[in-house]
């Protein structure tokens, strides 16, 4: 007779977990966020299987690398067997996937340390700089691109496309050493580029790992000053960069939203012009500015690698740079899911936003 | 009627419009009448005929390619196509004001159609921010939007059309301008709505001495709801008229056409007996 209270309980649970599962699938945004979490698995293992295959066909052999440049044969065959590269490559993956599943990147293999350590301390580097670049944007390209649109035709909008001509035309490891050549070297207003803090200074105590928050919360003025006077130039040199495709975007954007019949309304009701285009129309021309948004992350993900190698910033982008210069495999395909990773969230937070945004959308 | 000044009068106007590749055309051609105070004028014809273009013209509103070429609008002593951009935004809704067709694109889709007519009735009517939101639902029930209330928290694509055209209504009750314009404001409406929607404009045109300009195809409506109208073609006015004199005796061969057409809907066995 004791069993039957057990039964009870054993048989009461799951129907409890059942109906708690009814409520959360009525909840339209749950799923919604669902389908789109399926969906982001799906992309990061293609990411996975991408990365990987595309990487092992590099032309060069990791093994040769370590083994250095006096190697015998023999050594580098043992190389070969110790990092596993005589498998086939369907084992390698196989072997690379149940490694990752345990959040095993796999090994370093110029500094024989796990990969994923190396990239998460340098993710901090790369973060503030994205940060001040992405910034910097938006600063440059929301006034040059409101500006063009609501000058179309005039010298303001033929200046401000020049400019975002040159930018989308210009290379930016050129800019870069433009940059570094003038502000440094020249006028000496830049530190020279060598990573983010003065040979010597003491890194703040880590807790963002953003050296200018950091030092600011150790109540160190000093440190923070010579790590925003390492920042601005190569955040400078990506923004310029960036700027030309978002000035675009927002421009263009503008011009479509300012044609719009409520815009003519605000017009006809006497609302001044910058209630018009700062509030009516700027609000509207957002919604598209930032579907596109994912383009603009992949500009700064290009220009980081660039400028972190130009200017030795300690970041994932000159990992990458080093790894890709080295061999070294797992280091590159680490980068690569974390770009990844990160834009699939991204997109998923710009989707969010965008129902914000939207009312129209909101409701549905 | 013409011992008073006109409160609006056009004189000679003509505007061109420049295509893609440069090349201009004329889209009014000496456009010249006048609106009285407290009239309701009619005005006219086929799309494409230049009405919009005149209502644009007006309001300082036209799209960029377009230019006055010549001529005058006279408004209260002053010719509006000398203005200045600044001085053009004293004049726009405080004293002309115009509504449109289409009316739930012609308000924002992203905001709540009470903060929409609350913020006119802010920029006309120096009311705090609290004060110009129970005006502006105020307005709305005037209007004849029926629980206002919660009509007001709706954002433009929840509302029919009718309700939208009514919210634009609202908020040029919020202009009070002394000339309104209304392009065709009941044009994509059900029938019925239609006929209240130029009931309500009736009623205010009444009630507060708007003077009204209607922009319409349909002389039904201008029968109904004008005292003269104008009948335009291809960028030029054919003819002018009071209501009166243009159904018992049209003068210009066009009118006498657009009257034949609207006979022949009305009574097509007589006409055809």
């Amino acid at each position: 007779m004791t069993t039957t209270p057990d039964t009870g309980a054993t048989d009461q649970s799951p129907s409890l977990w059942l109906s708690f599962w009814a409520i959360l699938r009525s909840n339209p945004l749950f799923r919604y966020l669902l389908r789109r979490l399926g969906l982001a698995v799906l992309a990061l293992v293609g990411v996975i299987g991408v990365a990987f295959f595309l990487t092992s066909v590099l032309p060069g052999n990791p093994a040769v690398v370590r083994a250095g440049p006096l190697a015998n044969e023999e050594r580098i065959e043992r190389y070969e067997r110790e990092m596993g590269l005589d498998r086939p490559l369907v084992v390698q993956f196989a072997d690379y996937v149940v490694h990752l599943a345990q959040g095993d990147l796999g090994e370093s293999w110029s500094s024989r340390q796990p990969a994923q350590d190396e990239l998460r301390a340098r993710i901090p580097a790369t973060v503030e700089l994205g940060i001040v670049a992405f910034g910097l944007t938006l600063a440059i390209s929301l006034p040059l691109g409101i500006l063009a649109a609501v000058y179309q035709g005039t010298i303001i909008d033929w200046v401000i496309r020049l400019f975002a001509t040159f930018g989308a035309s210009v290379a930016l490891f050129w800019l870069a050493l433009i940059g570094i050549h003038l502000f440094y070297y020249e006028w000496d207003i830049a530190p020279p580029p060598l990573d983010r803090l003065t040979i010597g200074t003491e890194e703040p105590p880590s807790v963002t790992g953003l050296f200018t928050i950091d030092s600011l919360l150790a109540g160190d003025i000093k440190t923070c000053r010579d790590a925003l006077n390492h920042l601005w130039l190569p955040a400078m040199t990506l923004a310029l960069v960036v700027s030309a495709p978002m000035t675009k975007m927002i421009r263009s954007a503008m011009l479509e939203t300012l044609d719009k019949d409520f815009i003519r309304t605000a017009r006809a009701v006497g609302l001044p012009p910058r209630t018009i285009i700062l509030v009516d129309a700027l609000r509207s021309a957002f919604i598209p500015v930032l579907t596109t948004s994912g383009i603009v992350f992949g500009y700064l993900v290009a220009g980081n690698v660039i400028v972190e190698r130009v200017f030795s910033w300690a970041g994932v982008g000159q990992y990458v740079w080093q790894a890709l210069d080295a061999n070294n495999l797992n280091a590159v395909r680490g980068f690569i899911l974390l770009i990844a990773v990160v834009y699939i969230v991204l997109n998923l937070v710009i989707d969010l936003l965008y129902s914000l945004l939207d009312p129209r959308i909101r409701l549905n | 009627m013409d011992m008073t000044e006109p409160l609006l009068a056009l004189e000679n106007l003509s505007v061109t419009i420049t295509d893609n590749r440069g090349q201009s055309k004329p889209i009014l051609q000496g456009v010249s009448f006048e609106i009285y105070p407290n009239e309701v004028m009619g005005l006219v014809g086929e799309s494409g005929s230049g009405k919009s273009m005149t209502a644009l013209a007006i309001m300082g509103l036209l799209p960029r390619r377009a230019k006055p070429q010549s001529g005058h609008i006279w408004f209260n002593g002053h010719d509006l196509l000398t203005l200045s951009k600044r001085e053009w935004y004293a004049v726009r809704g405080s004293q002309l004001a115009m509504i449109f067709q289409n009316p739930r694109a012609a308000l924002n889709p992203l905001m709540r159609v009470g903060q929409q007519v609350a913020r006119v009735v802010r920029l006309h009517q120096s009311l705090k921010k609290r004060a110009a939101y129970e005006k502006a639902l105020d307005l709305l029930q005037q209007v004849g939007i029926p629980d206002s209330q919660t009509r007001a928290r709706a954002y433009p694509h929840q509302l029919s059309g009718g309700m939208a055209q009514r919210v634009l209504i609202a908020m040029m009750l919020a202009c009070q301008p002394r000339l309104l314009i209304a392009d065709e404001p009941t044009t994509g409406l059900d029938v019925t709505i239609q006929a209240q929607i130029f009931e309500l404009i009736k009623t205010i045109q009444a009630e507060f001495g708007t003077t009204l300009l209607l922009i319409t195809h349909d002389l039904g409506v201008v029968s109904e709801v004008c005292q003269r109208v104008a009948v335009m073609q291809d960028g030029k006015i054919q003819e002018v008229a009071t209501v009166g004199e243009l159904f018992a005796h049209p003068q210009h061969p066009y009118t006498q056409h657009l009257m034949n057409t609207l006979l022949r809907v009305d009574r097509p066995t007589n006409s055809r007996a």
